[in-house]
């Protein structure tokens, strides 16, 4: 059985109709249109589909749309825009991360919610807060790097 | 601004018909007649054909001044498309920003190869170097005719032809030429794909004159990817467009018998396509689609288990027949001199199935139109040949299908994309939709195309005074090309062999790219057929330096062995055997910025569980020079290794962006750890049971180096060689002979996980 619901996504409120057990995945990608999140695994275990609710970096490929509540939900599209960028997006861009990008969510909007909460964050704790999230073209370097240099930014 | 052009929308026809497409006929001589008939050939509709032999087919005008670069090849994340803006904008002496690379699609791009091989730049980039110096010339010659000053008096600056003593005279490219097509033939050599060359009358510039070659310049579709504005191929959406997603058999072979289409009837929309052992399911919602292959009933036939126990693996590749046995390399008379040596030093080593498991499984959409034109967008590397293998698929011309190339979810060879167009395709054909087909993760790591699992076998000879008189390398292995590298034939493809086309078995390996001058010297493969003989998620293909990891692991381990038997340092060792003066000098120039301390293997005087140790290895690949120092730390009660720091030292001759190729090395060598350290494809009698991150884990930011530092050895004069795979193929090694300097145990067999490192090490 579908049900309605209302998803506010990077400050505008859409309602839509799902299943709920449907990941929130889906509904953005989907029912939104939104093509940041992308699908790596399905099981939690890469990051490539992280988003924030309520500032909190979650997988948004293992949250069913039934718990997602009120929660206001950000993607990578509405962390910076080129105009206002954040300062991760700022640092990957100087230090030309990618590869094939496809990992990007997982690392920027997690390192992004470390960075939020945690002032110049030790080497240690960045690999820590970043531990298990995938890259498999290797930029693994370039990433420690950027997140440091966002770190330094943020002071 | 230089980017990769990705608004699949826009056809090559509709670029150019923007700025009002002409023929220019450019014969020579080029003379006034020839522009004057530039008006003819456009009412005529004459339009130069997308062929290799057409100058047009690589380089256009716009009206406005800009340069469309049109290039058979993509990038796959290494920023190939920086480098082939630059040879193009150098030759052309245009602005690099002037210059936009349009990649791999078939309606813009003739067949260069795709990703493969590290022939971005080598191969790739020298037809777009000499087809751009080719434009020039021409251009110049049209400018000489414009201005009436001989051809020789003129100059060109950002895309302006100047006469030279005479600032006055001028005439821009886009006024030559801008909006309309060369109609320049050049002399293509007929051949397609890698090989494919077609240079005019131009030479290229000597690297003396490069002002943008060799420049730093960086990515301009990084920020793209940061804002979340660039689109990948799993973004695709079509009008009507519904979801597809397979099945694959729980026992490897196995068909299904009976399908029941009432256990997914209350999934809205919800359609089954079989045929034989091909079977998926559509749906207008992608959740849908998942549910309903998930609760799909289906009965499937009894096939015997086809895999031997995983810890038989090697005993398997051991006994198996050999099915061609080819010696790549053979001088002297390696049986005597065996017989002869005082003392035989010999080493097996072993190497497992790897997995692409690229960063998501892979997608493709495919749009059969009503005229039955067939759109498929791909993210393979080989969009050319993907356009043959959905034809062939679907039993339509060639002609009818094009092949739009979209960034995918990572790509190191030939993964799941050109199965996952082809089964897109065959679910479209059958619902009569646009359907977007991505795989799920237990199908992208557990069914793509494997690296081969190997076993090699080194021998040395020496003589009294420790002289290696004799050396015999033979590995024994599956095919690398047990399916081929590309899609283009049904039996290669999941998609084919499920709908029961036989498969066409290849034999393929390698021998080690060294220059060890030994007197009596023997390298040489064998490969033993596939473990099943009909669509197997262990069929085996090219997997990032197809097959140069496991070899070069193996030999390059190896020589250490012999060094350390003398007690030689491992690089004195080296450098005792090899002449050739590029490998020489990036052995030497790893080893001085690496600090190199001369001595032996293993290091002495090391007590407690933390050990550290260091190690080399070096190889070539078509024309590269890599040589590479690893320093390891070594915790013995855990068995875990950290390769804490690489030199690597690096000669592809010319360099054209040596930022990117910085970048490019250091994935090579962070994948190249990942490989080394933890990846290994599991499996039981059924199937393949590395199916996720857990079942195949690859490396974790937490074992990231903390230094890879990169040596460029930059030769201008010398062509480029590739770059895209040379430094992964001697990082095995590498860690292996630094664990052996910490240690004294050598490990030859690969993954170096922590329970198999505490194994070797107790």
């Amino acid at each position: 059985m579908t049900q309605k619901f209302a998803l506010t996504v990077n400050g505008t409120t859409h309602t839509i109709e799902a299943d709920p057990d449907m990941p929130l995945l889906y509904a953005l990608r989907d029912e939104l249109g939104l093509n940041n999140p992308h699908f790596g695994c399905g099981l939690a275990q890469c990051g490539a589909c992280t988003v924030h609710l309520d500032g909190q970096a979650t997988r948004s490929c293992a949250t069913p749309l039934s718990a997602v509540g009120n929660a206001k939900i950000t993607t990578l599209a509405g962390l910076g825009t080129p105009e206002k960028p954040h300062p991760l997006q700022t640092a990957y861009i100087e230090e030309q991360v990618p590869q094939c990008g496809y990992c990007i969510n997982g690392w920027i909007m997690t390192a992004a919610d470390l960075l939020a909460h945690k002032k110049n964050p030790s080497e240690a704790e960045i690999e820590d807060a970043l531990s298990g999230i995938k890259c498999r073209c290797g930029t693994h370097i370039s990433i420690l790097k950027a997140v440091k240099r966002a770190a330094a930014m943020m002071g | 601004m230089t980017k990769f052009e990705k608004t699949t929308a826009l056809s090559r026809r509709a670029v150019l018909i923007g700025g009002g497409a002409l023929v220019v006929s450019i014969g020579a001589p080029i003379g006034a007649d020839t522009v004057f008939n530039i008006g003819a050939a456009h009412a005529q509709g004459a339009r130069p054909p997308l062929t290799p032999d057409q100058l047009s087919s690589y380089i256009a005008v716009n009206a406005d001044g800009t340069v469309n670069a049109y290039f058979g090849k993509m990038d796959m994340g290494h920023g190939l498309h920086v480098a082939i803006g630059q040879i193009v904008a150098e030759e052309l002496d245009v602005p690099f920003k002037a210059v936009t690379v349009f990649m791999a699609d078939t309606d813009k791009t003739v067949n260069q190869g795709g990703a493969s091989g590290s022939t971005g730049i080598q191969l790739g980039g020298k037809q777009m170097r000499y087809a751009a110096a080719e434009a020039r010339r021409v251009l110049i010659e049209m400018a000489s005719s414009a201005l009436s000053v001989p051809a020789d008096q003129l100059k060109v600056s950002d895309g302006v032809v100047t006469v030279k003593n005479d600032a006055s005279k001028s005439i821009s490219y886009a006024k030559l030429i801008g909006g309309r097509y060369f109609n320049v033939e050049l002399a293509w050599n007929k051949q397609f794909g890698n090989d494919l060359y077609a240079p005019g009358k131009a030479q290229p510039k000597p690297a003396s004159e490069h002002k943008i070659v060799g420049q730093p310049i960086k990515r301009a579709d990084v920020a793209p990817k940061v804002f979340a504005q660039e689109d990948f191929v799993t973004d695709v959406k079509r009008p009507g467009m519904v979801h597809g997603r397979m099945i694959r058999p729980p026992v490897a072979g196995a068909v299904p018998v009976k399908v029941d289409d009432n256990s997914i009837k209350d999934i809205p929309g919800a359609k089954v396509v079989w045929d034989k052992g091909f079977l998926g399911v559509v749906a207008d919602k992608e959740w849908d689609a998942i549910k309903a292959a998930e609760k799909l009933k289906i009965e499937w036939s009894n096939a015997n288990p086809p895999f031997p126990d995983q810890a038989a693996l090697y005993d398997h590749i051991r006994k198996a027949p050999v099915r061609k046995r080819v010696v790549e390399k053979e001088n002297g008379s390696v049986d005597e001199a065996f017989k002869s040596a005082a003392k035989v030093i010999e080493a097996e080593y072993e190497w497992p199935f790897q997995s692409h498991a690229s960063m998501g499984p892979a997608c493709a959409v495919v749009e059969i139109m009503t005229d039955g034109q067939v759109l498929c967008w791909s993210g393979s590397q080989k969009t050319h040949f993907v356009q043959e293998g959905v034809a062939l698929t679907l039993g339509i011309p060639v002609e009818k299908v094009t092949v739009y190339w979209k960034m995918g979810p990572g790509s190191y060879g030939r993964n799941d994309a050109d199965d996952c167009a082809g089964d897109a395709a065959m679910l479209a054909k059958a619902v009569g939709k646009p359907v977007r087909l991505q795989y799920m993760r237990d199908q992208g790591t557990g069914w793509d195309p494997k690296g081969p699992a190997s076993i090699h076998k080194v021998r040395a000879g020496l003589d009294a005074s420790g002289n290696v008189v004799a050396y015999d390398f033979l590995s024994k292995a599956f095919s690398r090309v047990d399916v081929n590298t590309n899609g283009s034939k049904p039996w290669d493809t999941l998609t084919g062999q499920t709908l029961g086309v036989a498969l066409k078995s290849g034999d393929g390996f390698g021998v080690p790219a060294e220059s060890y001058a030994f007197d009596n010297k023997r390298l040489a493969w064998e490969t033993i057929p596939p473990l099943l003989d009909r669509a197997s998620p262990l069929r085996s293909s090219h997997l990032r330096d197809p097959v140069g990891p496991q070899i070069h692991f193996a030999s390059e381990s190896f020589i250490d062995e012999v060094a350390a038997a003398h007690g030689a340092d491992p690089i004195e060792f080296r450098l005792r055997h090899i002449k050739e003066p590029r490998d020489v000098a990036v052995i030497k120039a790893a080893a001085q910025a690496a600090n190199w301390e001369t001595r032996p293997s293993p290091r002495k005087g090391q007590t407690g569980n933390k050990v550290s140790g260091r190690g080399i290895a070096y190889a070539q690949r078509n024309g590269t020079r890599v040589a590479i120092v690893a320093e390891v730390d070594i915790d013995r009660a855990s068995g875990k290794i950290w390769a804490r720091k690489f030199t690597v030292a690096h000669d592809c001759g010319q360099i054209i962006n040596p930022d990117g190729l910085t970048k490019c090395i250091e994935g090579n060598i962070v994948q190249g750890v990942s490989r080394t350290l933890w990846e290994e494809v599991k499996f039981d009698n059924k199937s393949v049971t590395s199916v996720d991150w857990m079942t195949y884990p690859i490396l974790d930011i937490t074992e990231t180096p903390a230094e890879v530092n990169v040596v460029l050895i930059n030769h201008p004069e010398i062509a480029s060689s590739g770059a895209g795979e040379p430094s992964i193929r001697p990082v095995a090694a590498a860690i292996a002979n630094a664990i052996f300097d910490a240690t004294g145990v050598r490990i030859r067999r690969v993954p170096f996980s922590p329970d198999h490192v505490k194994a070797a090490l107790s």
